[in-house]
């Protein structure tokens, strides 16, 4: 029984750090750039923009951050 | 005999593009962070692959592609951003020349006695996801025309042959200093994300597959921004750190 926690404690370890990583902005802005491109596919409107915009914005805050969090 | 040649051609050509997406994968993945637990993972992506064409044969075309390019998207996406600022951030703090010192703590490179399972997923779902759009390929084309033995034959020596070259490369890409190669792979697996999400949610990309080769131009730009704009707040930092020294 212990051993079968540990794994599922092991798996949500890994999965968390895949996904979350050291940003969670990260994982929240895809997220949420996918929800408007989605969005914008239904409304039948060319969405093919927003990922990459999001990839830019998403890695210039990230990199502020990450140089904040090492400052402090 | 005419019909061979075009299906053979066609079905090679077609799951070369694919082909090089997956090897792109692997050997990136591999000569980052380790190539053992990157090779179980890309193994076992091709036996789940030969399971499902197994299985399905040639109603292979009726399995919805849509939601496996959208998850394994995505996850790429979310995990390529990570390692595309890691690899900003040393890039512009370190430079290309310094980069090889201390590599073993820039590397990520697993220490550890078990399986990496981060190299294991991105390899096995590179594999996966590219190998079943060749197995698409082969397919939809090879029914269509009634040649599904040639088209085999093109897909399959479409994998070896650009197997062969990423083999090849293997070399000449473990050289790379590792921080830099991090922001290569980095970069390198969210455009295939950046491509494959959408995709996954029924967008057109305005030139079909060639919009990859455009989403790479615009990400080589935005990290050489970044590390510009890094490089030179940096630059400043210590111009102010020195006059602040001068004045005392």
């Amino acid at each position: 029984m212990r051993r079968v926690a540990s794994w599922v404690l092991g798996f949500g370890r890994f999965w968390y750090g895949f996904i979350i990583g050291d940003d969670w902005i990260v994982a929240v802005a895809v997220a949420a750039g996918l929800a408007v491109t989605a969005w914008l596919n239904a409304a039948r409107v060319a969405a093919w923009w927003v990922i990459p915009l999001v990839v830019i914005v998403t890695l210039r805050l990230s990199v502020q951050r990450s140089k904040r969090n090492t400052k402090h | 005999m005419n019909a061979i040649a075009p299906v053979l051609i066609i079905t090679f050509l077609a799951s070369a593009v694919e082909a090089i997406e997956m090897v792109t994968i692997v050997i990136g993945v591999g000569a980052t962070r380790g190539w053992r637990s990157t090779l179980i993972g890309a193994s076992a992506g091709f036996l789940v692959l030969a399971a499902i064409v197994a299985v399905f044969g040639v109603a292979l075309s009726a399995v919805p592609i849509g939601p496996l390019r959208l998850v394994i998207g995505a996850l790429l996406l979310i995990f390529g951003l990570q390692w595309f600022r890691k690899g900003v951030v040393r890039v512009a703090a370190r430079g290309l020349a310094g980069i090889q010192v201390g590599a073993t703590r820039d590397a990520e490179i697993w220490t550890g006695d078990g399986i990496d399972w981060t190299a294991f997923v991105l390899a096995f779902k590179g594999v996966l996801l590219e190998g079943l759009e060749i197995a698409f390929v082969v397919v939809s084309v090879g029914a269509s025309a009634g040649q599904l033995g040639a088209a085999v034959i093109g897909g399959g020596a479409a994998l070896v042959v650009v197997g062969a070259l990423g083999a090849a490369l293997v070399r000449v890409v473990v050289r790379i200093p590792r921080s830099f190669l991090q922001l290569v792979v980095g970069i390198l697996l969210c455009t295939f994300g950046s491509f494959w999400a959408p995709e996954g949610l029924g967008v057109s990309w305005p030139g079909g597959d060639t919009a990859i080769l455009g989403l790479l131009a615009v990400y080589v730009l935005a990290a050489a921004t970044n590390i510009a704009i890094e490089r030179r707040g940096a630059h400043r930092g210590k111009i102010n750190v020195s006059l602040g020294g001068a004045t005392r």
